[in-house]
């Protein structure tokens, strides 16, 4: 049954949609069995630590598109964080062809005390006539936030009647926090207002063009895409909302990592035609040459695909081998979201590092597409053979800080803030790479290499900052099982 | 009914919960949703201090608590933190959903309290204040749920120690060294100082001496003021407030007088030590005159600020009388409350005695921005803008200097550089003229 319904103005979130988990310990391959069995199921905490919520993924999907202004519907507390995206769309435009980016227009409504008894529906609707007059863009999102969910606000009701009144779309996006333990439940909601809202059938089509689904990486693709005669379209950030409008004249829908773009590439393709790639994002050998071959079948360009992959083995190939020698054996530990954290384990495997474990923050048992080809843990598995200490765990500190203390990997490779400091505090050369696009292709192995070996080998403000590290953890704590406060049967006891 | 904002510059109740983090070794607990303390944390960056940022416990509301109540899940989550967490003092703290479900947090940390936990509880939704209010809410819990329990002297006053209240740790970028100025000046005049926040403070222990000090100093035009009210109503210390954060030469001076005064303290001691700061402060801009008066190149010769009012007026004194710098429309942008609005305005007016300086109580600083680019050309001279991060295309796009000295702050790392004092003075105009001459290539 298809996971797209863009009629309705919600989307589900990952839980109830694909069965996704936060929860679980085990080994790489265990995980991939009991999803393949549907016997998937989710273990709760008695202790937890601030997590992410699904405003701030939802907003990440909107706020960077270049003529949109987005309104946080609840406390201003809500979009507290939300500036961070200003900063980001402001240093990376260059990256992305965006030469004077121009502020990001991000509201909130405010709401107080007396909103909470009585109602936030009017305040909404003065907000987004206030916003369309101030910014006039061309389209105008609403995050939902906790308390607007909780008292029940008509966002929907409201923006249908505020969207006749301007004459431009009024996307309500519903991402309280309470409903997903999974932030990127938040792209989804994202997606599915953009989807709703400003994707428009094909009038035609336009064999070169390419969605790909990502942040806002550097512009690989932009370059790899003229030698194989196509042409890249990135959704959603640094896109017009004009440029939305028409990615369904696209011949295919790629993305960079299917916990982002899982719903907007199904939806492309189950509303609107745009076939999704069903092979894993580009990262590793194995990976690298099916997704690029799919690549090639989807947009008749197999020849071209063919010489592609020869310049590229042949320009690379010598320095991965340079790179195994030097890192063969080194062991790692990954903490990440779920396809990347996949990605970067095939990363390490290609590079001869042995990982230890990871904490990924949450596992899809399915993507949207509904297919086994995209199944990225299992490709890994297939691939490079299982990953011990395989641990799902939503971002929670306490349990990584564990976990690191008792395995003292040569390298600690994150994806998200705040996790590269525990390894650090062990003396554990801890590396973070925020352009998603950097490991991918045959380059991206090198580029990727070449900074591990970098980190390992410059340890020395590492080890120093060990010797002074201030850890707020018990003795205690540090020495149970990572994973007493998971599960009910796991209490931990004998404090 | 107050109006939308764009461009926050201020976060929400919960955000107080960086005032349980400036408390050496206390670690806030939130029974809230997911994502309020990393919209708090990614608000202030930098900001994870000793247990706070994702350190933090917190019950992360699913759609089952807000249909059943959380009040189980916070007992297991405060009974584990004391398991997985070493600390002296933990605020549990609530969000917009329990507050909405109604759960009763206030009982299940009593429960602990009980127990002889030193634990307080705050009621924080979002919805509720500010993060400036919620600084005082905050202190006043922990005065009254903690400190009252604890104290070693309820009645006696030690002559000489003071509690300082003068700053909003975290949400003042330079809480730290300010802190560290206010110290060293006060003891420079013969007093012993309660910090409470920051590695310069003693933590719980010098929270239990409170009730000891023999007076208080509040140094702003309206928050904390009922941190000061509450502490002379509960263990009868008078308090001296000084408006404004005082900044250079004249205000410090002001300040540290006014506090002689009101304290009594002996004043050949307190008048030595203004003397010997005064000599080098102003040894510092007597030779700096020249430079301000002659450099043909262009220096600002206006300035808006946008900032909470603490800043707006001790900062538009600072530059207009010590740097020549002249203040044009300036917004408050911290949603300061009606009830102190006349206040502020009367300091405001008291900048100079020639000429208005107009203010703006302006939490929406969207709005602000426009009043700005709309008052562009109307002032001779050069720009400068001192405000937050969102400010920095707003200089750009006009022209002017851009100090970043407000949050959010992405472009500028604060570590423990401090603008109020003496000290203080120096390194604003340091910070203001080093920009400027960096624009010449």
């Amino acid at each position: 049954m298809s996971t797209v319904n863009l009629k309705a103005a919600e989307v589900q979130v990952r839980e109830n949609r694909l069965g996704s988990i936060t929860g679980f310990k085990g080994t790489a391959s265990e995980l991939v069995e009991c999803a393949k069995c549907g016997e998937l199921t989710d273990s709760e905490r008695s202790f937890s630590q601030c997590l992410g919520c699904s405003t701030s993924n939802a907003t990440c999907a909107v706020a960077l598109i270049q003529d949109s202004a987005v309104i946080s519907h609840g406390p201003v507390g809500c979009a507290g964080r939300l500036h961070d995206y200003g900063f980001t769309y402001r240093v990376n435009g260059k990256h992305r062809g965006v030469a004077d980016p121009q502020q990001r227009r991000i509201f909130s409504t405010n709401m107080d005390e007396h909103d909470t008894v009585y109602g936030g529906n009017e305040k909404l609707a003065a907000t987004i006539r206030e916003v369309y007059e101030r910014v006039k863009p061309n389209v105008i999102f609403i995050v939902t936030t906790c308390a607007s969910g909780i008292i029940g606000d008509d966002v929907q009701g409201i923006a249908e009647e505020v969207e006749q009144e301007i004459g431009i779309p009024v996307s309500p996006i519903f991402c309280e926090g309470f409903r997903s333990k999974i932030w990127t439940s938040g792209f989804d909601a994202g997606y599915h207002g953009v989807a709703r809202k400003l994707i428009k059938p094909a009038a035609k089509k336009q064999p070169d063009l390419v969605n790909i689904v990502n942040f806002w990486g550097t512009d690989v693709f932009g370059e790899w895409f003229k030698r194989l005669g196509l042409r890249a379209n990135y959704l959603t950030p640094y896109a017009t909302v004009a440029q939305i409008e028409t990615s369904s004249e696209a011949v295919a829908t790629v993305q960079i990592c299917s916990t982002l773009g899982s719903y907007l590439a199904a939806a492309l393709e189950q509303e609107f035609g745009v076939p999704e790639i069903s092979v894993s994002p580009p990262y590793g050998i194995e990976q690298t040459e099916k997704w690029f071959r799919e690549l090639g079948k989807m947009t008749d360009r197999r020849d071209e695909v063919e010489t592609f992959l020869r310049e590229e083995r042949e320009k690379w190939l010598p320095e991965i081998e340079r790179l195994r020698e030097a890192l063969g054996g080194k062991t790692a530990y990954v903490t990440a979201g779920a396809s990347h954290g996949h990605a970067l384990l095939g990363l390490l495997r290609e590079l001869g590092l042995r990982p230890l474990g990871a904490a990924i923050f949450h596992h899809d048992p399915v993507y949207d597409k509904g297919v086994d080809s995209l199944d990225s843990l299992n490709n890994l598995v297939e691939t490079y053979g299982d990953v011990p200490g395989y641990n799902v765990c939503n971002k929670q500190e306490f349990e990584l800080v564990n976990i690191l203390n008792r395995t003292k990997p040569d390298i600690l490779l994150a994806r998200h803030g705040g996790m590269t400091l525990w390894g650090a505090k062990f003396g554990i050369p801890s590396l973070l790479i925020g352009d998603e696009h950097y490991g991918m292709g045959y380059e991206g192995i090198v580029k990727y290499g070449r900074r591990i070996a970098d980190a390992i080998e410059n340890d020395e403000f590492v080890k120093n900052l060990a010797k002074h590290a201030v850890i707020p953890y018990s003795k205690w704590w540090l020495e149970q099982d990572p994973y007493a406060f998971l599960g009910a049967d796991a209490e931990a006891e004998g404090f | 009914m107050p109006g939308l904002i764009e461009q926050q510059r201020f976060m929400c109740a919960i955000g107080g919960m960086q005032t349980v983090v400036a408390i050496p070794r206390a670690v806030p607990i939130l029974h809230s949703g997911p994502g309020c303390g990393v919209m708090v944390t990614g608000f202030f960056d930098r900001a994870k201090g000793y247990a706070g940022g994702n350190t933090a416990p917190c019950s992360n509301f699913t759609e089952r608590e807000v249909v059943f109540g959380g009040e189980e899940k916070l007992e297991n989550l405060i009974r584990n933190t004391y398991k997985v967490l070493d600390t002296d003092l933990q605020v549990v703290l609530t969000g917009c959903t329990s507050a909405i479900v109604g759960d009763d947090a206030a009982q299940v940390t009593k429960k602990f309290a009980e127990e002889g936990k030193p634990i307080v509880f705050v009621d924080t939704p979002g919805f509720k204040c500010s993060n400036f209010e919620a600084h005082d809410l905050i202190v006043n819990a922990v005065i009254d749920q903690y400190v009252d329990l604890y104290a070693y002297n309820h009645t006696e006053k030690e002559p000489g120690l003071v509690n300082l209240f003068a700053t909003i740790p975290y949400q003042d970028p330079f809480w730290k060294g300010n802190l560290e100025e206010f110290r060293r000046i006060l003891e420079g005049i013969g007093l012993r100082v309660n910090l409470l926040f920051g590695p310069h403070s003693k933590g719980v222990e010098e929270w239990k001496t409170i009730p000891q000090a023999s007076f208080n100093i509040l140094v702003s035009p309206w928050y904390g003021l009922s941190i000061a009210e509450h502490l002379r109503e509960k263990y009868g210390t008078p308090f001296y407030a000084f408006p404004y954060l005082p900044i250079g030469g004249n205000e410090t001076t002001r300040f540290l007088r006014g506090v002689a005064e009101f304290a009594h303290l002996p004043e050949e001691r307190v008048e030595r030590f203004i003397a010997q700061e005064e000599k080098v402060f102003y040894e510092e801009l007597d030779s700096l005159a020249t430079f301000l008066l002659e450099f043909r190149y262009g220096l600002p010769g206006f300035v808006h600020i946008l900032h909470d009012a603490s800043y707006v007026i001790g900062v538009s004194k600072f530059l207009l009388h010590e740097t020549g710098i002249v203040p044009k429309e300036q917004f408050v942008t911290d949603n300061v409350p009606e009830e102190h609005h006349e206040k502020i305005r009367a300091e405001m007016a008291k900048i100079s005695d020639k000429k208005t300086i107009p203010v703006f109580f302006q939490p929406d600083a969207g709005a602000a921005q426009q009043q700005i680019r709309e008052a562009a050309g109307e002032s001779a001279g050069r720009g400068l803008i001192i405000g937050g991060g969102w400010d920095k295309m707003l200089a750009r796009d006009l022209k002017y200097d851009f100090i970043s000295a407000s949050l959010p702050s992405p472009y500028r790392l604060v570590l423990t550089t401090g603008y109020a004092g003496y000290k203080g003075g120096l390194r604003l105009i340091e910070d203001i003229y080093g920009k400027v001459l960096d624009t010449y290539n």
